[in-house]
């Protein structure tokens, strides 16, 4: 048998935190070394996996297939391809960023932490690789628990409030989805006699266009709600302003493109006539999203409050792109969606550095920090310039190659996205004027020390790939082409044989078999 | 002409013989021992070990007895197990809260085997009269078990006003039952089938009305809207170990029972009752959490979220089908685990605290759960069950009964139950708000300290109360995580109903 490197990628982290959860609270140094390496051991595993990713595989690669639940056809099926990939890989990179950045913030229930931080990564990797609808929602699920609890026990004032609206919010939409995915499951009992979960065969089943619009509903509300999407983001702000440090940087990095990642992997090609039909509509939204993100960002004083809202103009591009529905609109999208974790992450943890010493996050509280601490200032300036898409770094490949994948299709729209990127760079580089540059006005920010060895190591791995991405876009481009590109070519395939389908009845594509046995022998 | 003596076959209701001579055993050791201390409980758990090895016995010799008034089938003895589970729990968690309490032992354990004896008379009773036989049987037990706390008003008064409406439900039931025989002629399931068969839409008038006061008899039962109005005042009132019988084994003999009456005799008449019990299903639900969001005592709201899920238990009866039959008693088995669990819990933490007085108050419970990791984790982990968060036991009932439901067509009504287990989180969340994210107010008076290690917090707690509630929520996660098996067995026990 193969080594089973997914499992292990996934229950790593669970591992570390069974490990932590056993180890006496006395020793906190001990507790943060055992989550850091832990993470850590997950990120090499992680680099092991893209290293020995093939490229030129459309399909779906290190699979597994164990039988879980046979009574109702539930496995547990995990695999990854060119799109999952990246996430797995940005989430295995940030969270160990994210356990070493909390190291000084969090001092009290320090045990707790950890075991949440490491549950929370295992959840997060499990909704990536997960080829199965049920362990799918149930990572998806599992998830939130602690996400509320990191927000709720460790934030900020309003944190009880923030915890409870995100939890209820992205609850209130997933559990439609679950209705809609059972509707499916038996929807393809009836047509195929077969009770099952399996990714492949439900993607199997073609709908008539009005069963399709139903239930894109469903997974639309829940995944929209998790992107967030205009006007489903009010969760975002208040959840990202109380969370500590390390769940901002998760949460933006991370959470946010599970609603972008559900969207290309289940909502479009599992509903390809909805979507479309859908897409008007959603490119409305986004575009609103983008803008109105811009504009809210622009007014902020609170500085995470201002990256919470440029999360929401930023989402907006990615969903823009993946709605576009063709290669580049696709590509960039998942490039935008992982530089988007890495620039916003990074935001996150420069605003965290300058709470930890200050403890305010207004921007009238500073101005002139480049005098005083220009190493910080250096790499919050770099930092800002990959947010806004500046040429030759990370974000501006994303956003250019969604962008000309989106104009080819919707172009008044991406006319007036292209306005929100102008805004973007206004509200960025004020808020950098104001923070970094200007005059020296309050005296405690005299004495403010630099970047300590622990946040150079949390800060220059982000930098590096902010570069790499922006100077050399092949390698992650190519990875998730032949991905891409199936994904397309099923859905064109798809919508054409399901768009003359009488209302209520469905059509299963007999000419593919199930790819279970196809996929283990192709390595 | 003599008389037919009917031939009685004992093996086929063991189980119930167990029960009924086991409370009786009980009484005498009680009486005729000095100190039965320890006693009477170990005898206890030994009967119900024994009332389950022999529904286990005899799960694959089916057979209708007594002149098929009894039918001892898969369904009967899946049932036994779910009353059996309950009692065990409840049985655990007795031991030092009855001592703390001084509730007078030997009757106690004596009721809660005479409650578990009328519950499976009720999930095999293949007649009208049997089943209501049982019910008063089981309801009897219970009306004495709600006021056991002699010396406390709110325990004679809960037992009291059980008393009164469960007689009145009693009537209810029991005038549906004369009416359906005044419309058929029979009262026996396999007769009723027969005539019932060819009716369906075009019912009389006469069984409607009796099929309708079968639903406010049972309703009562469980709990259902709207004949819900004792459950939050008797649940508050009983004795804590009492309150998680009731709301876990008691609403569980109600649904055997309607089981048996609506999936048997009265499904040619689905489309005649259905409706009625959409209905209810819904207003159950949500009124059951709408109403449990506004609570501030942790035993009231605990009753309201019993009343919300008898609401998505109807649900699995309404669907009416294979996957809504194995679902009822699957999600039944779990719910018992989570809700004597968390009753279990309450009372745990009553025993740690040092004047013995039991946390009621939701506000008791602020950071609870780093004064106490171990108890504030399983009372979160089934908050998460009864929620129906994965991965846990309740996760799986809920998706076992809606994918039946959707399965059934019943689609809307599904959408109506997640959308109330969503406002259902608002107050399991907030239990668990309660106990990691807020701290205590002032100095926690009274509070055992528990730096003396998890060994002296486990004698505190009681050696059987803690390994009750270590098997209730060993099995909340079992179940969540690996329910493979006891999925596929309920599935099995489910299609092998008479």
């Amino acid at each position: 048998m193969e080594f089973p490197i997914l499992s292990w990628i996934v229950f790593l982290p669970l591992a570390g935190a069974f490990l932590v959860g056993g180890w006496s609270r006395r020793e906190p140094s001990t507790l943060k070394g055992i989550a850091l390496i832990f993470s850590t051991a997950t990120f090499v595993l992680g680099v092991i996996l893209c290293t020995s990713f093939r490229p030129d595989v459309a399909a779906m690669q290190f699979s597994e297939n164990i039988e879980w639940i046979p009574t109702f056809g539930i496995g547990y099926r995990l695999g990854v391809d060119g799109i999952s990939l990246w996430m797995v890989l940005l989430t295995v990179f940030l969270t160990p960023l994210a356990i070493l950045s909390s190291w000084r913030e969090i001092q009290h229930r320090i045990k707790e932490f950890y075991i949440a931080m490491l549950v929370l990564e295992s959840a997060m990797l499990g909704v990536f690789v997960a080829l199965d609808m049920f362990l799918f929602y149930v990572f998806w699920e599992v998830m939130l628990i602690p996400m509320a609890l990191l927000i709720g026990i460790w934030g900020g004032e309003r944190r009880v409030y923030a915890a409870v609206k995100f939890f209820l919010y992205t609850m209130a939409g997933s559990v439609l989805m679950l209705v809609a995915l059972l509707v499916m499951v038996y929807l393809n009992y009836k047509a195929t006699g077969a009770l099952t979960f399996d990714y492949f065969t439900l993607n199997r089943l073609g709908l008539a266009g009005d069963v399709q619009w139903w239930l894109f509903g469903a997974f639309f509300l829940a995944f929209a709600i998790k992107v967030p999407m205009f006007p489903f983001h009010t969760w975002l702000p208040d959840a990202h302003v109380e969370a500590p440090t390390s769940g901002s940087v998760i949460l933006a990095g991370v959470l946010l493109k599970m609603g972008t990642y559900g969207f290309i992997r289940f909502a479009i090609p599992f509903f390809p006539l909805a979507a479309r039909d859908f897409t008007p509509f959603i490119v409305v939204l986004s575009v609103i999203g983008i803008l109105y993100g811009a504009l809210m960002a622009f007014v902020q004083e609170d500085i995470k409050r201002l990256v919470a809202y440029s999360s929401v103009s930023h989402l907006g591009f990615v969903m823009l792109g993946l709605f576009a529905v063709n290669v580049q609109g696709i590509e960039g999208g998942i490039l935008q969606m992982v530089n988007h974790g890495l620039s916003t992450g990074a935001l996150f943890l420069l605003v965290g550095i300058l709470y930890e010493r200050r403890h305010t996050r207004l921007m009238a509280q500073y101005g002139g920090l480049a005098k005083v601490i220009p190493a910080y200032s250096v790499i919050f300036l770099i930092i800002t310039f990959s947010s806004i898409g500046l040429p030759g770094l990370n974000g501006f490949i994303g956003e250019f190659t969604l962008l000309m994948g989106s104009f080819r299709v919707h172009r008044w729209a991406t006319a007036w996205a292209a306005l929100g990127i102008i805004l973007g760079a206004v509200y960025m580089l004020w808020m950098v004027q104001r923070v970094v540059f200007g005059e020296l006005t309050q005296d405690e920010n005299r004495s403010l020390p630099d970047l300590n060895p622990r946040e150079w190591v949390v800060l220059v791995p982000i930098v590096l790939f902010v570069f790499w991405i922006g100077l050399a876009p092949k390698p992650f481009l190519q990875k998730m082409e032949a991905s891409v590109m199936q994904v397309l070519k099923e859905n064109a395939s798809k919508a054409a044989r399901t768009a003359s389908l009488r209302n209520g009845s469905w059509s299963v594509d007999s000419t593919r078999e199930p790819t279970h046995v196809a996929r283990n022998s192709q390595r | 002409m003599l008389p037919e003596i009917p031939s009685v076959n004992l093996t086929a209701v063991l189980p119930l013989v167990w029960l009924c001579l086991g409370a009786i055993a009980v009484l005498m050791v009680d009486v005729f021992m000095k100190d039965a201390r320890g006693w009477v409980e170990g005898l206890g758990l030994v009967i119900l070990a024994g009332t389950a090895a022999s529904a286990i016995a005899i799960w694959d010799t089916p057979q209708r007895v007594f002149n098929g008034m009894f039918s001892s089938d898969r369904v009967t003895q899946a049932f036994t197990l779910i009353f059996v589970l309950g009692t065990a729990l409840t049985w655990l968690l007795s031991y030092n809260y009855t001592a703390r309490e001084g509730i007078a032992r030997g009757e106690y354990y004596a009721l809660l085997l005479f409650a578990a004896g009328g519950m499976v008379i009720m999930a095999g009773g293949t007649n009208l009269v049997t089943i209501f036989l049982g019910l008063e049987v089981m309801s009897i037990a219970s009306y004495v078990l709600a006021g056991l706390l002699k010396t406390r008003l709110a325990s004679s008064e809960a037992s009291m006003k059980y008393f009164l409406m469960g007689a009145f439900a009693s009537g209810f039931l029991l005038y549906g039952i004369a009416l359906i025989y005044g419309s058929t002629g029979s009262l026996d399931h396999a007769i009723l089938s027969e005539r019932l068969a060819d009716q369906s839409g075009a019912a009389d008038w006469l069984l409607l009305v009796g099929i309708g006061l079968l639903v406010v008899g049972f309703g009562f039962k469980v709990a259902a809207v709207p004949f819900h109005m004792w459950a939050p005042d008797v649940y508050e009132g009983a004795p804590t170990s009492v309150t998680g019988f009731m709301a876990a084994a008691v609403k569980a003999a109600g649904f055997a029972a309607l089981f048996r009456v609506f999936a048997g005799p009265l499904a040619a008449l689905h489309v005649d009752w259905g409706g009625i019990l959409w209905v209810v299903a819904v207003l159950t639900m949500t009124l059951g959490n709408v109403a449990a969001i506004t609570q501030r005592n942790i035993k009231r709201m605990l009753a309201y979220s019993s009343i919300a899920h008898a609401g998505y238990l109807l649900v699995a009866l309404i669907a009416l089908n294979e996957t809504g039959s194995g679902g009822l008693l699957f999600y039944l088995f779990q719910y018992t685990l989570s809700t004597v669990g968390a009753f279990g819990v309450i009372i745990a933490l009553g025993a740690m605290n040092r004047d013995g007085r039991e946390s009621l108050e939701l506000s008791e419970y602020d950071g609870l759960g780093f004064r106490h990791p171990v108890l504030g984790f399983i009372l979160a982990l089934f908050m998460f069950s009864l929620a129906g968060l994965p991965p846990t036991a309740g996760f799986m009932g809920k998706v076992y009964i809606f994918s039946a439901a959707v399965q059934a067509g019943y689609t809307w009504l599904v959408i109506i139950a997640v959308l109330n287990s969503v406002a259902a989180v608002t107050y399991y969340l907030g239990v668990v708000v309660h106990l990691y994210m807020r701290e205590p107010e002032g100095a926690v008076a009274g509070d055992a300290k528990m730096e003396a290690g998890p060994g002296a917090a486990v004698l505190r707690v009681g050696v059987l109360t803690a390994a009750g509630l270590l098997i209730a929520g060993w099995g909340t996660l079992q179940l969540g995580i690996f329910p493979s098996q006891a999925l596929a067995l309920a599935r099995w026990a489910a299609a092998g109903g008479f």
